[in-house]
């Protein structure tokens, strides 16, 4: 008997985008799958992180559709998108924590603004949500006392701290020490027990390796395959095997 | 190639000045027709958002404390000073023709009307739109403004509300402070330095002032204050490039709101006359 087939969280169908004379997509196409993180790799400036913003809507494409919950998002006014951006959450690559608030009014920015919680629940939320990310008792820090690491996983943390269904991380891992790379990772493997969704745009392949379950490579404005991690490894395709070595750089 | 030919080659020829010059001309023309659609849009945005819950009350009161303390200081001081030089000034003016006496009058209006709206929104545009104008922008290149949008919240209700309601409300009450700061400095000059009274100068000042010449010169600053606020976050809102687009964004609001004042100072003026101020 045949595996059911997994339910589609997030469909992208034939997007196209374009900046000025640069096109960056001719028609990318991808489902995503219910519990499942999708690696995106691709080149620098072929346009990763557009598909993530496009997804959250903080950028509008020339064409195409993105279905979520059966319904077409990408024409949606920011104020019906709002629902939208409570249910997908978007990881920023340096964490875009606000500056003038400390950690924990960072976190519970979301909390606030889109839950009843009492102050008290909202600061116990916090706290689970800081001891989560082993940065606990960081809560009256400002961003700018923080590392970079420590912004990136507060910036995690504020992300997903009002449970969203689908996660989409852009690059960040990206100018993490090895340590907090781990860290990072770690982060993001405790929610995944707990059964999130995600797309995962990173230059670090190995990272990807750990996390994904699928891994999506884009090229030339399209994606060029999309295959689980074990036949992504396995795959005989030189353009593939030149992405996983590293042998092809980052702008080809 | 000999260097005399190499000398003349560099010399722009009067075709390629003539292509640069309407190409700058083009490109002002262009920025200015993308800030006019901007300010509009910006200001439908906010018509259309301000009367729809969440309310930010909490952000506005914030913001009036802001630009209320940043700005008070400043303010009263160059009241202060507008107000004891107009004094000093009229009386040796009108010294001259014996008329030292009308400079209370002469003071009270000029302030109330003008020097005490003008000067303190020139002000304020100068400490509050560079302000809104740098903190937003900053905002903007380091993707907070796009994290208030991804974290399914407002821009405009966040950032453009607060600080309009704010500049709405704390410009008219600077600009009241201002005048009284004005009158109270051409006071002490007038007793001082001209030997007019403190008793002579308070009564014709009121004998001369109309409520309707505080209010037409606190109803400029509604104007002003929408101005800059809106023009500083639009700005804010769409700069680019980093550190210097910051600090091109705060030069351009300042430039701007300065000349919108003094410009708008003119027609707002002469509406004032043709509809609030007595004919004679």
């Amino acid at each position: 008997m045949s595996e059911p087939s997994p339910k589609i969280a997030l469909e992208i169908k034939n997007l196209h985008k374009s900046f000025g004379e640069k096109k960056v997509h001719t028609g990318v196409s991808f489902e995503l799958y219910e519990g499942e993180i999708l690696g995106l790799f691709g080149g620098s400036g072929t346009g990763k992180s557009v598909i993530l913003r496009s997804i959250i809507g903080l950028e509008k494409p020339d064409a195409g559709e993105i279905l979520f919950e059966s319904r077409n998002i990408v024409r949606l006014s920011e104020r019906k998108l709002i629902p939208v951006r409570t249910k997908i959450a978007y990881v920023f690559q340096n964490g875009a924590l606000f500056d003038s608030l400390t950690v924990e009014e960072n976190l519970s920015y979301p909390l606030r603004e889109h839950t009843k919680l009492s102050d008290e629940e909202i600061h116990e939320r916090v706290n689970q949500m800081l001891e989560l990310i082993d940065m606990k008792g960081s809560n009256d820090l400002l961003p700018a006392e923080l590392s970079g690491g420590m912004q990136k996983r507060a910036g995690l943390a504020r992300a997903t701290i009002i449970q969203p269904q689908i996660i989409l991380f852009d690059e960040p891992t990206a100018g993490l020490d090895p340590v907090n790379t781990k860290r990072l990772l770690d982060n993001i493997q405790k929610l995944k027990t707990k059964g999130i969704t995600g797309i995962f745009v990173t230059h670090d392949i190995p990272s990807a390796f750990e996390i994904a379950d699928r891994i999506a490579i884009l090229y030339n404005g399209t994606i060029y395959v999309i295959e689980t991690v074990e036949k992504m490894k396995l795959s005989k395709d030189p353009l593939v095997q030149s992405f996983i070595s590293g042998s092809v750089g980052p702008d080809h | 190639m000999s260097p005399s030919s190499s000398f003349y080659s560099a010399v722009p020829s009067a075709d390629t000045v003539a292509r640069s010059f309407f190409q700058r001309v083009g490109e002002r023309c262009f920025s200015s027709l993308r800030f006019a659609g901007g300010f509009g849009l910006l200001c439908y945005q906010v018509a259309r958002e301000a009367f729809r819950p969440p309310y930010y009350w909490k952000l506005t009161i914030e913001q009036i404390f802001s630009i209320g303390t940043q700005s008070f200081l400043l303010v009263a001081v160059t009241a202060l000073a507008t107000g004891s030089v107009m004094a000093l000034q009229f009386g040796y003016g009108l010294s001259k023709f014996g008329g030292k006496l009308y400079v209370p009058r002469l003071v009270a209006l000029t302030i109330l009307r003008e020097m005490g709206p003008v000067f303190t929104s020139l002000l304020v545009a100068g400490r509050i739109g560079s302000g809104i104008a740098s903190e937003v922008g900053s905002m903007k290149v380091t993707q907070q403004i796009d994290a208030i949008r991804a974290l399914g919240t407002s821009p405009i209700k966040k950032i453009v509300i607060p600080r309009l309601y704010a500049s709405l409300i704390a410009l008219p009450l600077l600009t009241l402070f201002a005048d009284y700061i004005g009158l109270f400095g051409a006071l002490v000059v007038s007793l001082k330095e001209l030997g007019i009274n403190s008793e002579y100068f308070i009564q014709k000042s009121i004998e001369t002032l109309r409520m309707y010449d505080l209010l037409t010169g606190m109803a400029k600053t509604f104007v002003f204050a929408f101005f800059i606020s809106i023009c500083a976050c639009w700005k804010g809102l769409n700069t680019e490039g980093g550190t210097q687009g910051i600090g091109n964004s705060t030069t351009w609001v300042v430039v701007t709101s300065s000349i919108f004042i003094m410009i708008s100072d003119f027609f707002l003026t002469k509406f004032f006359i043709i509809t609030v101020f007595p004919k004679y």
